[in-house]
């Protein structure tokens, strides 16, 4: 009987490549091993959380009945979802703008516009508590509005995010959809509405996504404009992870990464849906 | 040519109002004048063709009667009223897009029905003549289908649906044809003439394809740096071009200098240094110092071997006449193209109908020929 040759590894097989195979794993595991290791310890049964000792749930339990870390993430979430809508609408307008108009220092507003993206966070978050204190920001007012200055630091490193998005997908519009629109009698305002939006869609709802997740998780900028009062949910994980390292800040951490990856599947899902029933190109 | 519809504009319709006025019309762009003191009028009915190579500005015309664009300097006139500040949105007409801008998040229906939606059209009869503009266009059964489940002449359907359900004054296509194959163009020419007949509203169509517009059009315009360099039938266009730039980009021409010797109303001869004397068998209008040009139509001169051209019959001794050399053939199927290079160095293009399925070799390369041609083929142009 003959011996059957493997046959040779073609260009383009890469999966077939042990040192390829090595290189994903390697990636594989640095990237994911410590989201695992956080996950798996949430449920450990030992105070100090360093040698597993058996399984429990008790710590999700203590999670759900810590006043404090609740009340941040309703603050986390109250913020995530007003910067959110004002980023959308603030992104999107400004998407459209520099999509349609020619203006005087163009270059400039969308230099400026970047801004927030490229300048580090660190100083972001310096510039900001200088600036509310500068102005008199009151600190005492009731709660939803006490988030205000939070919201407004959120706002300003969002929003260019979403415009980028939104712009990138105004690029590969069809500008005579808008013109067939008017020609059939619709105003501005209907043929964006109509045509124009639908267009943006997939593209807001990314945008929408990214800002949603970059409010909820941000940490240096809430840090240096939040007061006493107004604790977000990183914040307050900061805060008990300089006491002890507890399976609660595991359990409170995989709870974030849980919401997150939820709400990223759904807006994938959403849009996915968008591209497979024709509503539009991705 | 074997189109025309039979409510065509003559000159003796005097008494009908024209439906599209452009009086003097410059469009402006920086320097550039894409438009250049245009007039013209367009008569109810009419299958109009804006034709001209591309950058023309028979696009920026169009957009201008749609409202897209804004003359830097005349008036536009539709069904007798100035359109000077009437936005897009309230002009009697509608626009088929050259990438024909079927909305792609909308199904069939819902993109014919989307005028008469802004226009608050009761629902049932946005239904009816929803109905009614899919049939027209034979989109019937595909209402539901979303754009990007058509093929590129069904979405050519959708969007001129969607436009006819508006009822226009005037429809205004651009370049209407350009994105289909050459089969489903040659198809959709005759379906638009048969269409435009059939609604009877005004057409005004651009493009840059004569074929396209000899077949289609009641009346030609051909625009050439945002002049209007002749407006006719197609078959005056074809027949008798008005200048150089006419006849050399509708269909194909030899084009010869000379000088108009005789000048008589009953004949004319020219002398060309390149083709001999061309006799023509009627007296040249217009006036004409110095030179002038012969356009002869490549189909309207006859092959012979050499010295076996028989004495033309309309023509004195030694006239419309002249010697090659076959140096190029292309066979198409229907016709076959030579390629005659004559003693003067210039050549001289001859297509011959491919009659019998067996003579196709009766000429090849190499061979020495005469070409004939009657006193009423020559066209003599001035410009």
């Amino acid at each position: 009987m003959m011996r059957r040759l493997r046959p040779a590894i073609a260009p383009l097989d890469y999966t077939r490549r042990w040192s390829m195979r090595l290189w994903v794993g390697l990636v594989m595991f640095f990237l994911y091993a410590p989201l695992v290791a956080l996950m798996v310890f949430s449920f450990n049964d030992s105070r100090r959380n360093i040698v597993w000792r058996g399984f429990t749930t008790k710590y999700y339990d203590k999670v759900m009945h810590n006043d404090m870390l609740m009340e941040a993430l309703g603050n986390s979430l109250t913020i995530a979802f007003f910067t959110t809508i004002i980023s959308l609408v603030l992104g999107g307008l400004a998407a459209v703008m520099l999509w349609r108009f020619r203006f005087p220092w163009k270059a400039a507003v969308e230099g400026a516009m970047a801004l927030p993206i490229v300048v580090p966070e660190i100083c972001f978050g310096v510039a900001m508590l200088i600036f509310f204190a500068q102005i008199g920001w009151p600190t005492d007012m009731p709660w939803p509005f006490s988030l205000g200055a939070i919201t407004i630091a959120h706002v300003t490193f969002c929003f260019p995010f979403v415009a980028m998005v939104v712009r990138s997908r105004l690029a590969s519009f069809n500008r005579e959809e808008e013109e067939a629109a008017k020609d059939l009698g619709a105003s501005e305002w209907q043929a964006f509405r109509d045509v124009l939006l639908p267009h943006m869609k997939p593209g807001l709802i990314a945008g929408a996504l990214l800002a949603f997740t970059m409010s909820l998780d941000d940490f240096v900028i809430t840090f240096f404009t939040s007061g006493p009062n107004t604790i977000t949910f990183p914040v307050k994980v900061y805060s008990m992870v300089r006491f002890s390292v507890t399976p609660e800040v595991n359990a409170a951490s995989t709870l974030l990464i849980v919401l997150t990856v939820i709400m990223t599947s759904v807006a994938l899902y959403f849009q996915n849906r968008m591209v497979q029933s024709g509503k539009g190109p991705a | 040519m074997t189109n025309s519809p039979p409510n065509r504009a003559n000159s003796d319709t005097a008494a009908i109002k024209p439906i599209i006025q452009i009086r003097n019309v410059t469009k402006r762009f920086g320097q550039l004048a894409a438009v250049d003191d245009v007039s013209l009028d367009i008569m109810p009915g009419e299958f109009f063709v804006l034709l001209g190579p591309s950058g023309c500005g028979k696009t920026t015309l169009l957009r201008m009667i749609a409202g897209f664009e804004l003359p830097t300097e005349g008036q536009i006139l539709i069904d007798g009223q100035d359109m000077t500040g009437v936005p897009p949105n309230q002009r009697p007409v509608n626009m088929v897009f050259q990438s024909y801008a079927v909305f792609p998040h909308m199904n069939v229906r819902d993109n014919v029905a989307y005028g008469l939606k802004i226009a608050r059209t009761p629902k049932k009869d946005i239904r009816d003549r929803v109905n009614e503009a899919l049939a027209l266009v034979k989109l019937d059964g595909l209402g539901d289908r979303m754009p990007d489940q058509l093929s590129g002449g069904q979405r050519q359907r959708v969007a001129l649906a969607r436009s006819l359900v508006m009822r226009p004054k005037v429809l205004l296509l651009d370049e209407p044809l350009s994105a289909l194959d050459a089969k489903l163009r040659a198809a959709m020419q005759f379906e638009l003439a048969d269409l435009q007949e059939k609604v009877g509203i005004t057409f005004v169509t651009v493009t840059h394809d004569q074929d396209e517009a000899l077949s289609m059009a009641s009346r030609i315009a051909v625009v050439n740096k945002g002049l209007i360099a002749q407006m006719a039938t197609p078959s005056d266009l074809y027949e008798y071009p008005a200048n150089r730039f006419v006849a050399d980009f509708v269909g194909s021409v030899n084009l010869f200098e000379g000088r108009l010797i005789v000048d008589e109303p009953e004949r004319a001869v020219v002398e060309c240094p390149a083709l001999g004397r061309v006799y023509i068998n009627h007296g040249v209008t217009g006036p004409h110092e110095g030179t002038v040009h012969v356009a002869l139509r490549p189909e309207k001169i006859s092959l012979y071997r050499q010295g076996e051209a028989p004495p033309a019959p309309d023509a004195p001794v030694g006239h419309n006449l002249a010697d090659g050399v076959i140096k190029g053939m292309s066979y198409l199927g229907d016709i076959t193209v030579f390629q005659i290079l004559m003693p003067s160095g210039q050549v001289m293009r001859v297509s011959r109908p491919n009659l019998s399925r067996f003579d196709q070799e009766d000429f090849t390369w190499e061979d020495r020929v005469s070409m004939r041609w009657h006193s009423s083929s020559p066209v003599v142009l001035l410009a």
